[in-house]
């Protein structure tokens, strides 16, 4: 196999960076695909969930003392539906609890719809200076079979919306779709490639339990590209976005250089994050321990336990060291530049080479799927294409 | 002690469901000299008794009381046979101990195989027969026409053939009257020097090893001691008693009486089926003839599919032959399947139960590997081996010849399926003995390597008859062969397991057919994988599975660790049950596709 370019690693980053996700679980509708913790219905009053989102926040504060917050995520659910002022609330409470780095990324998942870039002026306002737009698809039946609420034309006027408003714009697209073609998929994506901004998320449609599709997949109604086709579609989705300047630094996730979403690298790469908000999961270094928290995932739970104690935290484990191989190996190799060598045995206290089966591991290496150098493991385009069968011989 | 003038021992024998379980309950039932209410309690007792122990008490021997037309009363002791043709062995051992037969014949299926097969022992051991017609109450029995077969098929006189319902209980008390006025008493000389035969032993928790004993001449009373003749062993006896069915302790036995004794022996082992029981002070001029002791023809490996299990597995085994000494095993280990156990059993069925029972009663999980027969290995150092593993087949160069065992298989079959049951005989290199036909049946003898029943021949005649063809088989020596290893390798390793041996017409044929199945049954990996079949250094077959294409969750955010995370180590779990060779998983299917693979 050709050598491949080694990718410049991220922006070293600092023991008190912190990374903030907050979950907004309300949609408007339930796309049939989506296993997401996402709510339809009812009344929402912004402001009870605007103070309940701060008094968790003042209790994560509390537990994580003198942080740096470097990015900000509000994801969902549909954080669109959020008033602007709520999330402004968020951002500057989480300035005044810890500092907020002056570059700070602060990215908002929304929907493509026009009722929803009319709001994109008062979340910028807000502070927000990064979106992700939900487009999903740009062919009108494949929307209406995805259940979104938006045609392709709102969906790509909500993106120019979007780029006169913010510098850092990406999409989201999910391909693999029933009785799409590779031709039809590369023309959608060449279009895609026109639209976005930096960024460019390709997500393969993946059929959960608990969703519509899957009942539908289940009884034969709905069938999905089989495995030669969707590992077509996966290739012509790295090659044309490869040509468009897009390459891909994590399996789904595509973007221009210095595009690359810092908040979802953070997590990837195994940093301190914390999660509010209905059914959040947060990972904080706490005393020398790697503690995992979960939060309620019933919004009315959630919000009943923030009101009752000031948290809603449902779990909260002591990560050991061979959970912390585990996962840190199954996030990091999915990005592009992989594992750092050194971040890892700091986090794992041991040797790389001792933390795996080193039989195996010279098998995946002789085998070009996964390539190791001083400082970094990571797995090769053909490795990265087949990482979970990769990281089932590597962790077994 | 009971007048041996009015003793009959008998036996009943017949073809896999042709009635003779129900018969041996019917006249339990009536004989029981009990009340009907205290004779169903008692068999209840004697069914929670097997169930607290959980194990099955060899129903060996039933001593029936019977007040007869004559006014006499006489003792009938039912000596139980096995019923498949597996313990064929074991059948000539039961009907040793007795005078007489009762040959039963399912009224509308007439003489099958095994009727046949057991019908021929039981006069080789100088039996009288009384030939049963049952299940007469059926619309579609035909009594007149079995009749014709059981002469026309055994040779036998049918003319006073009883007609019965062993269910509904017509004709019954015929078949007891046959029993008192047609089977000879026993003989035998009370004041002789001790002479009994051991029939059978087998293992009880509670009270040790049982033996079955028949006595020939003397008295086998509790606390004399004796001495088993050829094991040159001697013992106190503790019990003497009866099944009736349930054990009843008596204080002796005398000439022509069956039943049984302990003495404090720890493993069946030490008890010799067949050998003469005496008095140790007093032995007999001369002992009984004995037996044979049974031999495994068929041979598989079992390997836990837990490797943590294999202390449990010897355990069990060794559990296991305490009742069934019929059946070996010895430690083996193969680079595919790791530690595990060669075992030797009378046939394929018996392979079977014993398996079911290690799954079932003892709860593990094994990969059972392809069953093989014994061949013997003649070698250029003319030295000879017996060869129970074909992955322990020497190099051909130091081999000067191998010969495989045969067998001499009787098949009836209805008309209409003759030709394919005879395609199948001749694919399976058999040759043609002798055909001939009963009314609308034929009876097929033909000589078989025991090699091509080993594989799926069952299945095949059951397919190509559909069920109607039934099977009974002798071993009949050994014969030359032109046979060869066929080695199975997974990426270029071979996998020990799964090599064979086959005539060398059929190596090509059958190795493709392994080289297809596995390519099924093996998933998709990270590396293609390539399987062959070899023949020494020549392969014959390949076959490959392709590299996974594409295996990589879409998404993958900080609350998706924690599930993706268990779904890993579900996989973890689930690889547990794979066995590796060199860098490929093979699932436990894999080996299991070698006792299917297209032998025709």
């Amino acid at each position: 196999m050709a050598t491949e370019p080694e990718p410049d690693p991220p922006a070293a980053p600092r023991a008190d960076d912190l990374a903030v996700y907050v979950h907004w679980p309300f949609c408007r509708s339930k796309c049939p695909y989506c296993d997401f913790n996402s709510h339809v219905g009812g009344a929402v009053d912004h402001d009870r969930w605007a103070r309940a989102l701060r008094a968790e926040l003042d209790h994560f504060a509390a537990l994580a003392r003198r942080r740096r917050v470097t990015s900000i995520f509000f994801g969902g659910g549909t954080p669109s539906l959020m008033a602007p002022a709520t999330l402004g609330a968020v951002i500057e409470r989480i300035a005044d609890r810890w500092s907020l780095s002056a570059d700070a990324e602060i990215t908002l998942e929304a929907n493509p719809t026009s009722s929803e870039a009319g709001r994109l002026v008062a979340y910028r306002d807000a502070g927000v200076n990064r979106v992700s737009l939900g487009v999903q698809a740009l062919d009108d039946a494949a929307l209406v079979l995805l259940g979104r609420g938006h045609d392709g034309a709102e969906a790509i006027r909500a993106v120019a919306t979007a780029r006169a408003l913010f510098d850092r714009v990406s999409i989201d697209l999910i391909y693999g779709r029933p009785d799409q073609t590779v031709a039809g998929w590369r023309a959608e994506l060449e279009r895609a490639v026109a639209l976005t901004g930096d960024h460019l998320s390709a997500y393969q449609l993946t059929i959960e339990k608990g969703t519509p599709f899957f009942t539908a997949h289940r009884d034969g109604e709905l069938t999905i590209p089989d495995d030669a086709t969707a590992a077509a579609l996966y290739d012509v989705t790295q090659s044309v976005l490869d040509d468009a300047g897009l390459p891909a630094y994590e399996i789904s996730n595509h973007a221009r250089p210095g595009g690359e979403c810092r908040h979802n690298i953070a997590t990837w790469s195994y940093r301190d994050y914390v999660g509010l908000g209905p059914g959040a999961h947060g990972r904080l270094t706490l005393d020398g321990r790697i503690i995992g928290f979960e939060q309620r995932r019933q919004p009315e739970s959630w919000l009943a336990a923030v009101e009752a104690t000031g948290h809603a935290t449902r779990r909260a484990d002591i990560i050991d060291d061979n959970r912390r191989v585990t996962e840190m190996l199954m996030m990091g190799l999915r990005m592009r530049t992989g594992v750092e060598r050194a971040a890892f045995e700091r986090r794992c206290r041991r040797r790389l080479e001792d933390a795996v089966a080193p039989d195996r591991l010279e098998r995946l290496i002789a085998g070009e799927l996964l390539a190791l150098d001083g400082e970094r493991l990571r797995a090769t385009a053909a490795g990265l294409r087949v990482l979970d069968s990769v990281l089932g011989v590597l962790l077994a | 002690m009971t007048d041996i003038g009015r003793i009959r021992n008998f036996s009943i024998i017949a073809h896999i469901d042709h009635g003779k379980s129900t018969l041996a309950d019917r006249l339990i039932q009536m004989c029981g000299g009990l009340t009907e209410r205290e004779m169903k309690a008692q068999v209840l007792d004697t069914m929670e008794l097997e169930r607290e122990r959980g194990i099955t008490i060899k129903a060996q021997a039933v001593r029936l009381t019977y007040r007869a037309d004559d006014g006499e009363t006489y003792v009938l002791n039912l000596i139980d046979t096995p019923g498949h043709v597996d313990f064929s062995y074991e059948v000539s051992r039961s009907l040793a101990a007795c005078e007489g037969s009762l040959l039963v014949v399912d009224a509308s299926q007439g003489v099958e195989a095994q009727t046949l097969a057991n019908a021929y022992l039981a006069i080789e051991a100088d039996h009288e027969i009384v030939p049963v017609l049952n299940k007469i109450d059926l619309a579609a029995a035909e009594p007149g026409r079995i009749r014709g077969q059981i002469e026309d098929v055994i040779g036998l006189d049918a003319s006073d053939a009883l007609e019965i319902s062993a269910k509904t209980g017509l004709g019954m008390h015929g078949v007891l009257e046959a029993l008192v006025t047609r089977l000879p008493p026993p003989e035998g000389d009370a004041d002789a020097p001790l002479k009994a035969l051991l029939v059978d032993s087998w293992y009880d928790p509670y009270l040790g090893v049982m033996i079955l004993v028949r006595v020939h001449d003397g008295v086998l009373a509790k606390g004399m001691k004796i001495r088993f003749m050829g094991a040159g062993t001697s013992h106190q006896v503790e019990r003497v008693g009866v099944f009736t069915p349930k054990g009843m302790p008596v204080e002796t036995l005398g000439p022509g009486e069956v039943g049984f004794l302990t003495a404090a022996i720890k493993t069946v082992a030490d008890t010799r089926v067949g050998d003469t029981i005496a008095e140790d002070r007093r032995p007999p001029g001369e002992v009984l003839p004995g037996f044979k002791p049974s031999v495994p023809v068929v041979f598989c490996g079992l390997y836990p599919s837990d490797s943590a299990d294999y202390e449990h597995l010897r355990d069990s085994l060794a559990k296991l032959r305490l009742n069934d000494s019929s059946f070996q095993f010895e430690p083996e280990t193969s680079a595919a399947l790791g530690l595990g156990f060669r075992c030797g059993f009378l046939g394929l069925l018996h392979l079977e139960i014993i398996q079911e029972r290690l799954e079932r009663e003892f709860d593990l999980d094994l990969v059972t590997t392809a069953p093989s027969v014994i061949y013997e290995v003649h070698l250029t150092n003319g030295e000879t081996w017996e060869l129970h593993n074909p992955a322990d087949l020497p190099d051909p160069v130091r081999i000067t010849g191998i010969e495989e065992p045969w067998i001499r298989a009787t098949i009836m079959v209805p008309d209409q399926y003759l030709g394919a049951v005879l395609e199948l005989c001749i694919a399976r290199r058999g040759r043609q003995i002798d055909l001939t036909y009963v009314g609308d049946r034929a009876m097929v003898v033909y000589r078989l390597p025991l090699n091509e029943v080993v594989f799926d021949f069952y299945d095949r005649l059951k397919s190509a008859s559909r069920g109607y063809a039934s099977f009974d088989y002798e071993l009949d020596g050994h014969e030359a062969g032109d046979l060869v290893k066929v080695s199975m390798l997974v990426n270029g390793e071979p996998v020990d397991s799964l090599a064979f041996i086959a005539h060398r017409d059929k190596a090509e044929s059958r190795g493709r057919g392994l080289c297809e199945r596995l390519k099924h049954l093996i998933p998709r990996q990270l590396f293609k994988i390539a399987i062959q079949a070899a023949i020494g250094a020549k392969i014959i077959a390949r076959e490959t599975v392709s590299a996974l294409r594409k295996d990589v969750t879409a998404k993958c955010y900080g609350g998706d660790v924690t599930r993706k995370r268990k779904l890993l180590e579900k996989q973890k779990a689930g690889k547990k049950r794979m066995r590796q060779v060199g860098n490929v998983e093979i699932p436990q299917e894999a080996f299991l596709a070698a006792l299917k693979i297209d032998a025709g």
